[in-house]
């Protein structure tokens, strides 16, 4: 459970910076970072809007070219990865359910598209198989997003990611829209798959809870900054040692009326 | 939530019905139909819209048709019988070359469907394709793409098809060509309009992991939810379609004499308004018939596929 | 609980809106009464809790259909009043503030405009002495450039920034009772902190009763005086919030023990089994949280 010095990380960053727009108009929203992912653990990157995190993973992911800095994934520089062999290396999910999946397409369709883009066969095998993985039964194949709940389009959202056979999940905020008792089934169905498919995740959230279920080491963001690194042993001991963390692991136990009075920003 | 088979049919009518409003399709094309279906019951109670489907049909049926039902040859001249007013023999009177006025309306259908079919089939793709490209690649190539646009949106509709029948010669076909240009830009606009809004969705964002080439989304996943907003505008641009083909047959530059094109029709009988009213009226009415029908048509569709209605 | 009148009396709330396949019921039978103090109400999506603050204020529109045996305000009978009497009322002694600022607020109007035209829909008063009253409450919600703020427009102020200034548009008549849906849920957790603060100083300065909508089941404990826990739109649960973790209807020990905890993880969430019995069964009322 604990990240093992042993495993060589699978994905490594050193001096990620990420930059917007131009000129007088700059902004840095990820400044010269670095980090290590084991493979097989699952690494939370924790803070709260405008920290970057979500921006680190648009950057991994490809769907934001404009970064600079060394970041390796499975061994390669990421940018002499080609095209095609990294969306089987690597596959993401997002935060809203309802805007995940495509709205004018079948299940099966959606499901169906990554392995027509490869060129993969046994499509409705494929797909019954990875419904099946998720808790969905092949009823869904032939609904549309609008005919179901939000934590099955979730369910369906991570069929999709898992259908190309990745080695690398990268999960943006994947329960936050979702309803309590739908959140521990996710992130149970996250968990035991991650296990049975020997995947690593990085997992983005601004929820500490969740940070402690899930995973075994996170860093800690704050504009565009890492202020902490740590293993979750340290978070559930509250063992945190920037201010900016306490401050955070503080709020998450709920309202405080001293701790209200007492907020700091920090920079 | 695990599905059972569709129920048994009750009768054949009972059986379809279940079939298509299945809680479990068991096919992509059982679940499109059933999409379908909800959309049509839904369009179905708007009576107007319906009214406006009927016309549509009707126009499309007397198009298909004329041949056998119109009661006279269309081009058959009969000096002795010119100028006669409405009457059982020749319910819509005859022209000034003794032609039953009816059958030229009912030919003249054929010509009405031509135009705005072709035109459509014509301006619809372009406009889809510039605006989708544009929207979704953004920069220079939107920039480019939609100045050029805003070049053809520059000119009054009728004015930009003048220029082009007088370019290309009068004829029917160069009518539908010169129509189709002036059509194309503000499908464009709407397509862009939308594109821009999906853009940036995630499930545009899962299929660039994926792998899916540009064209692949813009083709596959852009163009489909583009669809609704270009059939509800092409639909209510009809009648304006309608009308410039009209204009121009006016001008004599659509549909050469003498076929029977509506708007040749006004501007041959506009000398004899005054006396013998229904040559020009007849087709008149005809093109504002359609022209609503189209309207109406239009108006429906947008209640249905809007998806903010939903 | 000095007063002996209760702020608020409710008894049988009932909504339903017409469906497809007959009436949807979003509310069934709430019941509780409210005094100078913060109620929480809890649910998840389609629980109905959204829908039972907007029934209190009136905001239902037909189709939907409010039905209540009593549903009595600071001692005014609600179910009785023509909607112009109820309009006085919204706004002005009755407020209600939601979710995201970038919505509520108009888009094309200058903040502190909004909280002026709020008092002076209520209050004959100048527009001079509504402004003054906009920026003494600008103030009152800890901004610091109230000025500024006054002259901004929604999208140029931060998402803790446009919600205080919701807040300050909703106290502007010193309300009696103000009803906040989700208030804080598009914000940031220390900027949800900050708001929170303002909004307990505030309630209790003025001696208001807030009722406090929200699906965070701790935020809600421990923020609220009292918590109703809402399930397919019936209360299923009344306890005081400093004993949430003593609940005893299965949905809530069930919603509580699936939430996961920072101190410890599990090796698996347990997750909840909904029972049908859920859906007509009694409240459960803890001792000392009288409905």
């Amino acid at each position: 459970m604990t990240a093992g010095g042993a495993a060589p990380p699978i994905i490594s960053a050193r001096g990620l910076t990420i930059t917007f727009g131009h000129g007088a108009d700059a902004v840095q929203a990820v400044r010269g970072i670095d980090f290590a992912v084991p493979a097989g653990s699952c690494f939370g990157i924790v803070g709260e809007s405008g920290s970057g995190k979500s921006t680190i993973l648009r950057a991994l992911s490809g769907l934001n070219r404009e970064w600079t800095g060394e970041v390796t994934i499975d061994g390669h520089d990421r940018s002499h990865i080609g095209r095609r062999a990294f969306y089987r290396l690597l596959q993401m999910v997002f935060q809203d359910p309802y805007g995940s999946l495509h709205p004018k397409r079948t299940i099966d369709s959606t499901l169906a598209e990554p392995l027509l883009i490869h060129g993969i066969g046994d499509r409705a095998e494929r797909i019954e198989k990875a419904l099946r993985e998720v808790g969905l039964d092949s009823s869904f194949r032939f609904r549309y997003p609008h005919q179901i709940s939000g934590g099955q389009r979730q369910r369906v959202a991570i069929a999709r990611a898992l259908i190309l056979e990745p080695k690398i999940l990268l999960l943006d905020e994947p329960t936050s829209s979702l309803d309590v008792s739908v959140q521990a089934e996710i992130l149970n169905l996250l968990d035991a798959l991650r296990r049975a498919r020997d995947l690593t995740y990085v997992l983005v959230t601004h929820n500490l809870a969740v940070v402690s279920q899930m995973c075994d080491q996170l860093i800690v963001m704050n504009r565009g900054r890492i202020v902490e690194e740590m293993a979750v042993d340290a978070l559930m001991a509250g063992r945190t040692s920037h201010p900016y963390t306490t401050q955070l692991l503080q709020a998450s136990r709920g309202y405080d009326r001293q701790a209200a009075r007492e907020l700091k920003t920090f920079d | 939530m695990t599905g059972s088979p569709a129920t048994t049919p009750r009768g054949p009518r009972g059986g379809w019905r279940d079939w298509l409003l299945a809680d479990v399709p068991r096919s992509a094309t059982q679940a499109f139909l059933g999409r379908f279906y909800l959309g049509w019951r839904s369009f179905a109670r708007n009576r107007l819209a319906l009214i406006g489907l009927g016309i549509v049909l009707l126009l499309a049926l007397l198009a298909a048709f004329a041949p056998w039902i119109a009661p006279y040859d269309p081009f058959a001249q009969n000096l002795g019988q010119r100028l006669l007013p409405p009457s059982w023999a020749h319910l819509a009177g005859t022209d000034e070359l003794g032609r039953d006025i009816l059958s030229r309306i009912f030919h003249g259908a054929r010509i009405t469907l031509y135009i705005v079919v072709l035109t459509a089939i014509i301006a619809a793709p372009v406009g889809l394709i510039v605006g989708t490209v544009a929207g979704y690649f953004g920069g220079i190539v939107d920039t480019v793409l939609m100045r050029v646009t805003d070049i053809f949106l520059a000119f009054p509709k009728l004015i930009l098809a003048l220029a082009f029948v007088a370019a290309l010669g009068p004829g029917i076909d160069n009518a539908v060509i010169a129509i189709a240009i002036t059509a194309w830009p503000a499908y464009a606009r709407v397509a862009r309009a939308e594109t821009l809004t999906f853009r940036r969705a995630d499930f545009i964002a899962a299929v660039r992991l994926q792998g899916a080439s540009r064209g692949r989304i813009i083709l596959y996943h852009i163009v489909p939810l583009c669809l609704p907003s270009i059939i509800v505008r092409v639909t209510l641009d009809m009648a304006g379609i309608i009308l410039t083909a009209a204009g121009l047959g006016f001008l004599g530059l659509g549909a050469q004499p003498p076929a029977p094109e509506w708007g040749a029709m006004i501007s041959t009988g506009r000398q004899f308004i005054l006396d013998q009213w229904w040559v020009a009226t007849v087709p008149g009415i005809a093109i504002f018939v359609v022209s609503l029908g189209f309207n109406l048509l239009g108006d429906g569709l947008r209640d249905v596929l809007d998806p903010k209605a939903r | 609980m000095a007063d002996t009148q209760p702020l608020l009396e409710v008894e049988d709330l009932s909504v339903r809106y017409p469906g497809h396949k007959g009436w949807v019921e979003a509310v069934r039978g709430v019941s509780f009464t409210l005094g100078r103090e913060k109620l929480g109400i809890v649910g998840e999506s389609g629980s109905g809790k959204s829908t039972t603050g907007r029934a209190i204020m009136g905001l239902i529109r037909p189709p939907g259909e409010v039905t209540a045996r009593r549903l009595v305000f600071d001692g005014r009978d609600l179910n009785a009043m023509s909607e112009r009497q109820k309009r006085s009322l919204r706004g002005d002694q009755l407020t209600m503030v939601m979710q995201d600022p970038k919505f509520s607020l108009n888009p094309v109007m200058r903040v502190g405009e909004q909280i002026a035209e709020a008092f002076r829909i209520h209050h004959a008063a100048a527009r001079g002495a509504a402004r003054r009253r906009a920026i003494e409450m600008l103030e009152a919600v800890r901004i610091r450039d109230p000025e500024r703020v006054y002259r901004a427009y929604p999208h140029e102020l931060s998402g803790g920034m446009g919600q205080r200034a919701m807040i300050a548009m909703m106290l502007v008549s010193n309300p009696r009772l103000m009803i906040a849906d989700e208030p804080t849920s598009a914000l940031d957790v220390t900027v949800q902190m900050q708001v929170l603060g303002i909004l307990d100083d505030l309630v209790s300065e003025r001696g208001m009763g807030l009722i406090f909508i929200s699906h965070d089941l701790n935020l809600v404990a421990s923020f609220c005086d009292r918590i109703l826990i809402m399930y397919a739109g019936r209360v299923v649960e009344i306890c005081r919030a400093a004993r949430l973790h003593e609940a005893r209807h299965p949905y809530t020990r069930g919603l509580l023990d699936a939430l996961p905890r920072v101190e410890a993880r599990q090796e698996r969430l347990p997750t909840l089994t909904r029972d049908p019995a859920w859906l007509t069964g009694a409240t459960i009322v803890d001792e000392g949280a009288e409905a």
